[in-house]
């Protein structure tokens, strides 16, 4: 089947396979291999992306599904090449990782939380993540990360 | 003062994972490659009447499809750890399967979508045969076997008496007995085990690209292949998603590099989860403790005595040894005068055990830790006080144990302070209180715990006395380029524990540079020195050591050069920012890249009889190590102690039996901490890994012998809603045994977690007269013994 969509700002359109996901499309046919595969079933939230600015599981979705719509994964998450999101260097200055490998579904999880809510609790971070699973960190630094993120932001702002 | 060690400095290693550019064994791709799915038996233990390929092969896109039978006639079986000749193991099933989720066939095709087609079109006629779950059952005279050749179920049965154990039973106060289980589970990272393979027929090199985390994996592979060991080239520059000790995929990588070599084509096998969780091998330790421990009326601890019973599984390999790496502190923290220790691996038809955090150590610290508690509950003792009483003193170090290992260095009692101090214990018992008064269980848990590292792998020996293992050592390769810039070379794969920011920040610190400025690669098995990858909680020991050694060599020979150039004596040289000045006329100062030119091009200005360029290598040896055990079982294993305070607090609701863990701390002295914010990471990561041990985290299997908990939906990892705001604080006692006084770090948080969860649990279960020393503790079995008041836990007394 014939999909158009956007991907981190970029018309693509391709020939898919109806059952290939949305995930394996976006790396194996894009070649974005930021967004990571941890269970394919839904629970771990190492594939999360975001489609029409919500952050969904890219292994529950199929690639036809995205027909149309726009995406971003973890390698448009900057403010251009060479650059890092607030959320980003938040991570980095807190060390909110160890392995990597859930890191940027961890990210685009808190991008989505940030966008929506720029002054979280530590109680809204844990529900924000909590789809996420991390098996490195015991959450506190990604906490951490993502409260500091959110008060740069704020800070930028005013 | 240092520079650079102990300073926060943001890790090396995360620019590359926030923005999606680690470079994980899913992302290599190799032109022409291939892809591999397994069929796996769906029963625990069958003959193999015949394996049907046909309609598989018919598939457009497969290029072929191996059964275990032609796998093995082309490769040698897996080298068993025990002494077991008889059990012969190959990757996948040959005549029989042994557990529900065993390779019976590997389909090899254009994409993982075709190979799966056609793994569901393999015809495979099972006959089924006896089998056997549980391991008690399984030690039983007719119970069926598993290994048929071995003759028993048992692969290890082993007792060790180290000091008085009779005496000292006889002269004490006290003796009680009870039983402790620790259920089957492992660290499970997000990323499944993955390997590429590439025989490439022009070099006559095996490439091989994995998720792995293993010690002598390149030799396995060339073992198991038949195949001279330098034509297999691992490469260790693949970001691995995570490992905690069970990215072990050796039977996968065969697999993989037969196929590669039987087609000439690159081939690619990525677990998916459920290939992962039945058949991928990697559960850890299963146990089952029967403790006693003589006492006196004042709480000192004189004698312990641990049966432990480990269920393998089916196939085993390394998980066995895990029996071996508690004997190193079987006496946790504690003065203990003599213990019995009866080891015993016990073979079901289960998944195999895989290498787990701790390396058995976790298990092992849950039973002593109950033991002390059980003992102050028995005295009407404060928990906290019989642990006082009984903890190695800051002036009795190095404290030698009865079982051989000597503790380098600590202050149990200052760190127990902090401990105490943070989590604001004295007034615990009120918010105890008040969670009670709102019908809710609440129960504090106290626990310390040791965290053995930088081990020479003296179990190994200790427990197969044909393995003569008795060192284990680190390597790092130094140089400095033409323009005065240092590349460093590490062999060893790296899956969390920032080896690169470890390296340059010593490198940094022993030559006064920028570890910025130090680039850190990952060399193959053919261009590595010797490695072991970071198990036992080594690395920041054995290969801090080893930049440490190459660093300091490489100063050496800068200082030579320099000195020529100064007209003056290395020993009057001063190490600065970027160089070397004279101490006395510091205006006579010469920079590292005026040396480095001196070096590659001025053979003028050299000093005579000095090989040119800058490059340094240094092994590190296992400190304290190189003795093999003696007859009766004693041996020197670990160099290094650190050590752990945990302090929790739960509330259970009775009525579901849900733990919720409110508050949470830790204090521990891992000696010099290199890098605060990964050590950091390491302690409440490894007590997240604990904390879903102790409540949440089985592989259960059901008297069919299948396994109940293959998916993420029934194999419950916590979430951020499930891991509290984890508290640390820390205190140093440096190790006299390593380079900068460092000790290992990275499984201290799983050593003490777990112990804290279950003696936390099991305080809030007093006031109903139950305990449960059975782990994990879920919520429905819990609320269950609650509604009922069975005390399960309490098999054999007092």
């Amino acid at each position: 089947m014939r999909i158009e969509l956007t991907v981190n700002g970029k018309r693509v359109a391709h020939d898919v396979e109806p059952r290939l996901s949305l995930v394996d499309f976006l790396r194996d046919e894009l070649d974005l291999t930021g967004t990571h595969v941890g269970c394919e079933h839904g629970v771990c939230g190492a594939c999360s992306v975001i489609v029409d600015g919500d952050a969904v599981r890219s292994c529950l979705m199929f690639a036809v599904q995205a027909d149309g719509a726009e995406v971003t994964t973890i390698e448009g998450v900057g403010n251009g090449p060479g650059t890092l999101s607030a959320l980003q260097d938040a991570f980095w200055e807190t060390h909110a990782l160890q392995c990597g490998y859930c890191t940027p579904g961890m990210i685009i999880a808190a991008e989505s939380l940030l966008a929506q809510n720029d002054n979280p609790s530590d109680q809204d971070i844990r529900e924000a993540i909590e789809g996420n699973l991390c098996r490195c960190t015991g959450y506190v630094q990604i906490v951490e990360a993502i409260a500091l993120a959110a008060r740069n932001i704020r800070e930028a702002r005013s | 003062m240092t520079h650079y060690v102990s300073k926060k400095r943001r890790p090396k290693e995360d620019g590359r994972f926030i923005t999606g550019r680690g470079k994980f064994v899913a992302d290599i791709k190799r032109p022409g490659m291939t892809h591999v799915a397994m069929v796996q038996s769906p029963v625990p233990s069958a003959r193999l009447k015949s394996i049907d390929t046909s309609r598989a092969l018919a598939l457009p896109g497969v290029l072929d499809v191996i059964t275990g039978e032609e796998l093995a006639a082309h490769t040698r079986p897996h080298q068993n750890a025990l002494d077991t000749p008889e059990v012969v193991v190959y990757p996948m099933a040959v005549d029989r399967v042994r557990f529900a989720g065993e390779w019976v066939a590997a389909v090899v095709a254009t994409s993982r979508h075709i190979a799966e087609d056609a793994a569901e079109l393999v015809d495979v006629d099972y006959e089924l045969t006896d089998f056997v779950v549980d391991p008690e059952q399984a030690m039983l005279s007719h119970a069926p076997l598993v290994h048929e050749a071995h003759g028993s179920n048992i692969l290890l049965s082993r007792e060790f008496v180290w000091g008085p154990v009779d005496d000292d039973a006889k002269r004490s106060e006290h003796k009680i007995g009870f039983r402790v289980r620790w259920g089957r589970n492992a660290t499970v990272p997000i990323e499944t085990f993955g390997v590429v393979a590439q025989w490439d027929e022009g070099s006559g090199i095996l490439d091989i690209w994995a998720s792995i985390q293993m010690p002598s994996y390149a030799e396995s592979i060339a073992a198991m292949l038949d195949i001279p060991l330098n034509t297999v080239r691992a490469h260790y520059d693949v970001d691995v998603g995570g490992s905690y000790g069970v990215k072990r995929g050796l039977k996968h990588t065969i697999v993989a590099a037969y196929l590669s070599r039987k087609h000439g084509v690159p081939v690619r096998y990525i677990e998916d989860r459920l290939e992962n969780m039945t058949g991928g091998e990697m559960h850890g330790p299963d146990r089952i403790f029967d403790m006693t421990v003589a006492f006196d009326d004042d709480g000192t601890i004189n004698s312990l005595g641990i049966v432990a019973i480990d269920d393998a599984g089916a196939n085993s390999s390394r998980g066995p040894l895990q029996l071996g790496k508690p004997v190193s502190a079987i006496c946790g923290p504690y003065r203990i005068n003599s213990v019995y220790y009866h080891a015993i691996s016990v073979a079901t038809n289960k998944s195999g055990q895989s290498a787990v955090r701790g390396f058995g150590q976790s298990p092992t610290n849950v039973a002593i830790e109950a033991c002390v508690d059980r003992v102050a509950r028995f005295l009407n003792l404060d928990r906290l006080e019989v642990r006082r009483r009984n903890l190695v003193k800051k002036d009795e170090f190095p404290w030698r144990i009865p079982s051989g290992s000597s503790y380098d260095s600590g202050d149990y009692l200052a760190v127990v302070e902090k401990a105490v101090s943070l989590s604001e214990l004295g007034t615990m018992g009120a918010r105890v209180e008040q969670a009670r008064s709102q019908g809710l269980l609440s129960g504090i848990g106290v626990v310390t715990t040791l965290e053995p590292g930088g081990g020479n792998s003296s179990f190994e020996p200790l427990l197969n006395p044909k393995n003569t293992t008795t060192t284990w050592p680190e390597s790092c390769v130094v140089k400095m380029d033409r323009t005065g810039l240092i590349t460093a070379m590490i062999t060893t794969s790296t899956s969390g524990q920032g080896h690169q920011t470890l390296v340059a920040t010593i490198i940094g610190e022993e030559l006064r540079v920028d570890p910025d400025s130090i680039r850190v690669v990952h060399l193959d098995t053919l261009t590595g020195m010797p490695g072991n990858t970071p198990v036992a909680s080594r690395m920041a020991i054995m290969l801090g050591g080893a930049a440490s050694g190459a660093a300091g060599k490489l100063k050496t020979r800068l200082a030579t050069i320099a000195a020529h150039a100064l007209d003056t004596s290395p020993d009057q040289l001063e190490l600065i920012e970027g160089g070397f000045r004279v101490a006395v006329t510091p205006a006579k100062s010469i920079t590292f890249a005026e040396l480095a030119i001196i070096a590659h091009r001025e053979d003028h200005r050299m000093p005579a009889n000095l090989e040119p360029g800058l490059q340094e290598t240094f092994v590190m040896q296992v400190p304290t190590g190189g003795e093999l055990p003696t007859p009766d079982g004693v041996v020197q294993m670990y160099p290094c102690y650190s050590f752990a305070c945990h302090i929790c607090r739960v509330e259970i609701d009775p009525a579901t039996g849900k733990t919720h863990i409110p508050e949470y701390v830790i204090a521990h002295d891992c000696g010099t901490v290199i890098n605060p914010d990964i050590v950091r990471g390491m302690v409440i990561g490894g007590a997240a890994h604990g904390i879903g041990a102790a409540l949440y985290e089985k592989f259960e299997y059901n008297e069919d012998g299948q396994l109940l908990t293959g998916s993420f939906a029934d194999y419950l990892i916590p979430s951020a809603l499930e891991i509290p705001d984890i508290k640390l604080d820390e205190h140093c006692t440096p190790s006299p045994h390593t380079s900068h006084g460092q000790k290992g770090v990275g499984e201290g948080g799983y050593l003490g977690a777990p112990a804290a969860i279950a003696c936390a649990v099991n305080d809030a279960l007093v006031p109903l007269g139950l305990e449960r020393w059975e782990l994990p503790l879920r919520m429905g079995e819990l609320a269950d013994q609650i509604a009922g008041g069975q005390t399960l836990g309490n098999l054999l007394g007092p």
